[in-house]
């Protein structure tokens, strides 16, 4: 199967799950972010540009269900999937909670991001909410993408028989 | 992923320019009412979750909540009574107002409102202290009255309070008249509670019926006056016995005032008398 059709289903059902049951939820100062989480833990199973698309196409998804202006969360998850598969694909790679991390670190930057642009559009938007939900909302984030990244893991598995070389012998 | 940040941008742009009314509009209105069964399909999924969950953090706030309800229903309660009490002051100081420029108050007194700030703490102690003192011209002796009718007397004063002695103290008296039969006798407090107040020294021969009215039989000459002014209304009888052994006719009365829960009192200080006279 190819990524597309394994990414589609996951991020449709995030972008629905987080409008839908998520929007404007909150946790003790936290403010779940299902579908960022998803787009890093797709993006570090599947890499940079598979979890770029990921999250234009989850950002368009919230965009026209929320009736918003398309565009405004397609860039900034568009961004944050960018650079989750970069981190995914160097520095991350193999660690076991590079999930979490970048899913702590992305959600506080792409919510400075997303007040960003809201002001930048002349929409009213409070600092203040994103600087008092920026890390109870990213710790979340980081919570969140433990169970998340597992089932990436699962989706994105190698096929039995195409597994990594584990060791390497030096002629 | 430099085409989709561009892309976006692109949306981004053409979407705040249309503002909901545009090609791109209407391809996302159409996009998103293909996408609405989606949603309320999750949000009928969700919905007993959702509940569950605010039942739960309902249950977690329940506590500071009661706590926050209890502190506030106890401010409301007080500012309740507060205000009642409020109201019925100004019931009682209207009433007061309204009998110091009816016909029924005397001349040659004007009478100064003071608020009652203590009642009487028992049975043997039959005086009430008044926020009205020596600055505000009370002095011994002057009679203290409602609306309803006479009190007693001013007894001892201080700068800003008085004491004021209740006609159903043992040491108070009054004279007083039968307004119907003009029979005369002595105002005294009474045996007890049914009767808080007898009108003594009544001849045998006087006319005295229940129900008759009892006011002050006071007297004035150019020199001396007496204690309290004539027609002051004092109470009503209430039962009248006669035996051959007495001397005088027994003769009960209620007070029209009700010295057991007064809250503002006229002081009758003489028209004649500056604050300054001792």
């Amino acid at each position: 199967m190819s990524v597309a059709l394994r990414i589609a289903p996951l991020v449709f059902v995030a972008a629905v799950v987080q409008v839908t049951v998520l929007g404007g939820a909150r946790m003790l100062w936290a403010e779940p972010d299902l579908l960022l989480v998803t787009i890093v833990c797709v993006a570090l199973a599947a890499g940079s540009i598979p979890g770029a698309a990921a999250g234009f196409a989850g950002g368009l998804l919230v965009d026209v269900m929320t009736l918003g202006t398309l565009g405004t969360t397609s860039i900034v998850l568009t961004l944050a999937g960018y650079w989750a598969g970069r981190y995914g694909e160097t520095t991350g790679r193999g660690r076991r909670y590079a999930a979490p991390l970048a899913a702590f670190a992305i959600s506080i930057l792409a919510g400075f991001g997303a007040v960003a642009l809201h002001f930048l559009l002349g929409e009213p938007v409070a600092a203040r909410d994103a600087l008092v939900t920026a890390v109870p909302s990213a710790i979340l984030a980081a919570v969140l993408a433990f169970g998340v990244s597992r089932i990436t893991g699962e989706i994105f598995e190698p096929p039995r028989g195409l597994e990594r070389p584990r060791q390497v012998e030096l002629v | 992923m430099g085409g989709l940040v561009l892309l976006s941008l692109v949306l981004v742009t053409v979407s705040f320019r249309e503002d909901g009314s545009g090609p791109l509009a209407s391809v996302q209105n159409g996009a998103a009412a293909v996408l609405r069964p989606f949603q309320v399909a999750a949000d009928r999924v969700a919905e007993p979750f959702r509940d569950a969950y605010g039942w739960t953090s309902s249950l977690l706030d329940a506590r500071s909540d009661a706590a926050r309800l209890e502190k506030e229903n106890e401010l409301l309660r007080q500012q309740v009574a507060e205000r009642r009490i409020a109201q019925r002051e100004n019931v009682t100081l209207r009433k007061l107002l309204a009998y110091r420029s009816g016909p029924r108050f005397p001349e040659a007194y004007s009478g100064l409102a003071a608020a009652v700030i203590s009642r009487p703490a028992g049975a043997y102690a039959q005086a009430i202290v008044i926020a009205a003192g020596r600055e505000d011209g009370v002095r011994n002796d002057d009679p203290v009255v409602t609306q309803d009718g006479l009190v007693g007397k001013v007894s001892r004063v201080s700068s800003r309070t008085a004491r004021v002695t209740l006609l159903t103290d043992d040491a108070s008296a009054a004279s007083a008249l039968d307004v119907e039969t003009q029979a005369f006798g002595i105002v005294r407090s009474g045996d007890g509670a049914r009767a808080p107040l007898r009108l003594d020294r009544v001849p045998k021969e006087a006319r005295v019926a229940v129900d008759d009215t009892i006011v002050t039989s006071g007297w004035s000459s150019p020199r001396l006056s007496s204690l309290y002014p004539r027609g002051i209304r004092i109470g009503r009888v209430t039962s009248v016995g006669r035996t051959d052994t007495d001397l005088y006719t027994q003769v009960q009365v209620t007070p029209f005032a009700d010295l057991s829960s007064l809250e503002a009192v006229l002081v009758l200080i003489p028209v004649n008398r500056g604050v300054g006279t001792p």
